[in-house]
């Protein structure tokens, strides 16, 4: 942008060169005229490092944002790890203007954090408008060793340890201590993993007999081993739908989603405090796994530019192409859709907070930081 | 299997892959160059035209521009002692010496020589691998990697300086600091004294840096002249170069080796893989009184060993999925971009990719060694050049390199604090190496002890490869015990005696390292024991090395001079322009405070009249910004930003 041959070169003549550096500076950021962003710099904050699921998925909204807003802008991202995704979720608080100039891609462990009350969080969901999110599967499986072909029937498995992989327990695994508890598989944590295909390493070695792993990585890696009789599916975690209810996963129609194995199991479906943790973690780490969002007080029509942007995306074959490619056979949640599955992502009542609270220091003298 | 290697070969050679391919070695060159940008960057760097292009052209680019970066790392690691990337931190401790001895074009030859056999053995090894690697790799277990670990620990022995008791003392508080952050079974933050910056730990880059490139900085600019204390030595330096790495043949096969069965071995991380070479070719060694004192054999080995280090990598990023290197990890996303499955059906249905995989690594590691050494003689200039005119460079890279950790102000700041701390540890002969090799293993001591004991009670201890590695161990720890090695690296060396600060220094040094291990464990008094059982453990072990290293220092008389004091003015003076440097950019963002911080240092400390002091200050932003800008790189931020 400058050009640095223009550096005055007589001596002491530094505050005149700074002073212009100044100008040309404020000449650059004025105020984003309304609903154009021809010259315009974007900036997507992700809240993990490079190389990460988050990163792939802020990278691959880049081009969607260049080609479809109007003017288009120039979108970079700006990664910035660490903390839980805390650092990069609270930059993104406390810089962001209501401009539709900076946006922030969160995730599963961002979502978490801020449903368990971490005391590092400074976002507010609630202050935020979502544009655009995308959803998740996960298959939850068991050694072909333990005999047993349904969820039911690892539950009746006597004198059996269930050793599951874990990266912590007030990590996205939370969801899955609890969903498998309220089916009566009581699984033993084996905590230091450093993700979940370390955890899927040490189920291919026989380490651990109970796991599960998002959608691509099932197909590459687990379905060879089901195909061998290694592994045997139990459950999915499902998918929300448009009007926010549970259904089947559409990458794996065959097996039956946790609502229906819960009901099979306990005889009822789930209602109350189970429905409510389940369906809120499960949107946070599953269903809207994936959020992009910008402040709430951003005006309507930067808010409506980005919503028909993202329309009209979604109606284009050349990104829903893409859009299998990368991110697998699910709906995206684009414009207003996005913001309703954020709403149920990111809400859930005091009491069920602390029944989670409580049962995370009772079952693994865990605590939320 | 040989028309599919013949035939993806053709394919590399035919259209515009082998231009891809160039592409990713230019900008691994340059990536690699930079201190702190490694093989994350770099490929996060490419993902965005991945997109677009041809899976055989992405993957060219991609594996070219992975396949470099330990060959190019080599140029700071040697001319200025700040290490290149996470690989290449123990070329330092003989590379920086032999430049210091005018023998940078020589060291920079071997190097890349190594570097180049090394990373041809490694694509090599993924060739006969990648078939049959699937169950071995499977042998590797919890058990077997705390045994890895375990070996990586025993390095120390050799790396200590002659003082085992203050190289295991580092060693603790290395793993102490690899313990920052939340505790792997419970959660429970461990000293982090409630900042979110430390609550992700402390980056690898943030603590090279700060333990090797600050310290040595401020060092040699306590001097005056240029880092090569002698002229350049012959114009033939670097056939001599060559005619080394050749000589040690052996050595160079054996480091290859280490480097690929490191990298292939899921969870190890890669960046002790340097260290794992370099404390072997100590070990091995017969003579061993010219290591890090300047022994080519000390640059051969890490060098060998890194870049083969990236083929074995490979193994299990293609056939598991699961990256064996930060590099790598990205690779996968790549992959995935492009339309690539890595998994099991990799070598059965992709197996010509694979091929072309292999034919890229193969070609990048001799396109990028020769460019290297082609650039040789122009880079290892800068060791001719007077420190002081050197100094703002040098010293806004480290700055750069370190805020790409995690573009947190919280690098910036911990920079500085641990170079500080790290330069009173070089004046009182403190071992660094070991503190790194602590802090690169921490996470997988901790975890993997846990593991093996929840998955196999004590039987873990009788596993057959668990065996071999304790007899290996063993080995290790003897021949550790048995070697006085210099890991000193740097001024002192060019000295003659060196002199030391007095007994009390000492002592209150010692005596802050036990501090260390102390508000570790108070730290963690109030977790649960599982969280709690580690940060005890080292603790304590800390207090009783640091305790007992007191004793020889103790039971000798005292000189009869005060000694040298740790920080003479003119190191005051000169971290304090580092932190003027700091304060600036929280005012008035980076590169505006870099150019007034280069001028005014040019001026002050280099006497340079103030027209070229502008220009010189003018031409290192430029080269930032363009940096910057063509890596879409971000620079800190002050509360006023005059520039971006």
């Amino acid at each position: 942008m400058t050009d640095p041959r223009a550096i005055p070169v007589r001596p002491a003549r530094w505050i005149t060169f700074l002073a212009a550096t100044a100008a040309m500076t404020a000449a650059v950021t004025l105020p984003a005229r309304a609903a154009d962003f021809s010259g315009e710099t974007i900036e997507i904050i992700v809240p993990a490092s490079e190389g990460g699921g988050t990163d792939f998925w802020g990278r691959f909204y880049v081009p969607v944002l260049q080609d479809y807003l109007p003017g288009n802008p120039t979108v970079v991202v700006r990664n910035m790890g660490g903390g839980g995704h805390t650092i990069g979720g609270n930059f993104f608080a406390n810089n962001a203007e209501p401009d539709g100039l900076m946006l922030l891609a969160s995730s599963g462990t961002g979502h978490f954090n801020y449903l368990l009350g971490d005391s590092r969080v400074q976002y507010e969901f609630n202050d935020m408008v979502s544009v655009a999110g995308s959803p998740v599967g996960g298959v939850m499986y068991v050694s072909g060793d333990l005999g047993a072909e349904s969820a039911g029937e690892v539950a009746d498995l006597e004198g059996v340890t269930l050793r599951y992989g874990s990266q912590g327990p007030t990590s996205q695994d939370l969801l899955s201590f609890y969903a498998l508890e309220q089916i009566g598989i009581m699984a033993q944590p084996i905590f230091g993993m450093g993700g979940r295909s370390d955890a899927r390493l040490a189920f291919e070695r026989g380490d651990l007999n109970i796991d599960y792993q998002s959608t691509f990585s099932y197909i590459d890696n687990v379905q060879p081993l089901v195909e061998q009789g290694d592994a045997v599916p139990i459950f999915t975690f499902g998918l929300l739908n448009d009007e926010g209810v549970l259904v089947r996963d559409p990458a794996f129609p065959d097996i039956p989603h946790y609502g229906e194995v819960y009901e099979q199991v306990n005889g009822a479906p789930m209602s109350g405090q189970v429905e409510e943790v389940y369906m809120s973690f499960f949107t946070a780490g599953f269903g809207a796994q994936k959020l992009l969002s910008m402040p709430a007080a951003t005006p309507a029509d930067i808010v409506d530019a980005y919503n028909e942007a993202m329309l009209t995306a979604k109606a284009d074959p050349a990104f829903q192409e893409r859009r299998e490619e990368v991110l697998g056979p699910y709906p995206q949640f684009m414009g207003p859709a996005a913001e309703r599955m954020k709403q149920i992502a990111t809400s859930v009542s005091p009491e069920a907070k602390s029944a989670v609270a409580e049962w995370l220091a009772e079952r693994f003298d865990a605590t939320v930081n | 299997m040989l028309d599919q290697a013949l035939a993806a070969l053709g394919t590399l050679l035919s259209g515009t892959h082998l231009l891809h391919l160039l592409v990713g070695v230019g900008i691994g060159i340059i990536v690699g160059i930079l201190p702190g940008l490694g093989g994350t960057a770099g490929m996060a760097l490419l993902l965005p035209f991945v997109f677009g292009m041809d899976p055989a052209s992405a993957l060219a680019t991609m594996i070219g521009l992975l396949a470099v970066l330990a060959t190019a790392d080599t140029f700071t690691s040697v001319l200025m002692g700040i290490p290149g990337s996470a690989g290449s931190q123990a070329t330092v401790m003989d590379g920086f010496p032999l430049a210091r001895a005018g023998k940078g074009r020589q060291a920079l030859a071997a190097a890349f020589a190594a570097s180049l056999i090394g990373g041809l053995l490694g694509a090599l090894a993924l060739t006969g691998f990648v078939q049959i690697a699937r169950p071995l790799v499977l042998m590797f277990g919890a058990p077997e990697l705390l045994m890895l670990t375990v070996f990586g620990l025993s390095m120390v022995g050799v790396l200590s300086g002659g003082n085992w008791l203050r190289g295991l003392a580092a060693c603790g508080l290395g793993l102490l600091l690899g313990n920052i952050g939340p505790a792997p079974a419970t959660g429970h933050m461990r000293l982090t004294f409630d900042s979110i910056y430390l609550s992700g730990g402390l980056p690898l880059v943030v603590l090279a840096l700060g333990l090797f490139a600050l310290p040595e900085i401020v060092d040699l600019l306590s001097r005056t002249g240029a880092i090569a204390l002698r002229a350049a030595a012959l114009r033939s330096g670097w056939l001599q170069g060559l005619r080394d790495t050749l000589c040690h043949w052996a050595l160079v096969r054996r480091s290859a080796l280490i480097g690929c069965i490191v990298g292939a071995i899921p969870g190890l991380g890669g960046a002790v893989v340097d260290w794992i070479a370099y404390g072997t070719a100590v070990q091995a060694a017969r003579d061993k009184s010219r290591f890090g004192k300047g022994d080519i054999r000390g640059v051969i080995a890490p060098e060998a060993a890194n870049n083969a280090k990236e083929g074995g990598a490979l193994v299990p990023t293609l056939i598991f999925g699961i990256p064996g290197s930060g590099g790598t990890a990205v690779l996968l996303g790549g992959l995935v971009l492009i339309g690539i499955q890595p998994g099991p059906r990799m070598v059965t249905q992709d197996i010509d990719t694979v091929y072309l995989i292999i034919w890229s690594l193969a070609l990048a590691n001799v396109i990028g060694a020769m460019v290297c050494i082609g650039i040789t003689p122009l880079v290892s200039r800068v060791t001719e050049i007077n420190y002081a005119i050197l100094a703002p460079a040098m010293i806004a890279i480290v700055m750069f390199g370190a805020f790409q950790a995690t573009r947190n102000w919280g690098d910036l700041i911990a920079v500085v604090l641990i170079g500080v701390t790290a330069f009173v540890f070089k004046r009182m002969h403190w071992p660094r190496p070991p503190l790194l090799i602590g802090f690169v293993l921490a996470g997988g001591a901790e975890v993997y002890l846990y593991q093996s004991v929840q998955l196999y009670g004590m039987e873990w201890l009788g596993r057959p490869i668990v065996l071999i590695l304790i007899a290996l161990t063993a080995v290790s720890v003897f021949f550790g015990a048995r070697s006085k090695v210099s890991t000193e690296t740097g001024v002192d060396s060019g000295d003659g005696l060196a002199r030391r600060p007095g007994r009390v220094a000492q002592t209150a040094l010692t005596v802050a390292v036990a501090a260390v291990g102390a508000a570790a464990i108070a730290d963690a008094w109030n977790i649960p024991w599982i969280s709690r059982l580690f940060p005890f453990v080292v603790g304590s072990a800390v207090i009783a090395f640091a305790a007992l290293s007191l004793l020889p220092e103790w039971r000798v008389p005292a000189l009869s001079s005060p000694g040298q004091p740790v920080f003479e003015p003119r190191n005051v003076r000169h971290f304090g322009w580092i932190v003027g440097l700091l304060g600036l950019t929280a005012a008035i963002g980076f590169l505006p405070s870099v150019f007034l911080f280069s001028t005014a240092f040019l001026l002050a400390e280099a006497r340079i009249r103030p027209l070229p002091a502008m220009a010189m200050a003018a031409a290192i932003i430029g080269v930032l910004w363009t940096l910057g800008y063509a890596l879409t790189i971000r620079f800190p931020a002050g509360l006023v930003n005059l520039w971006f």
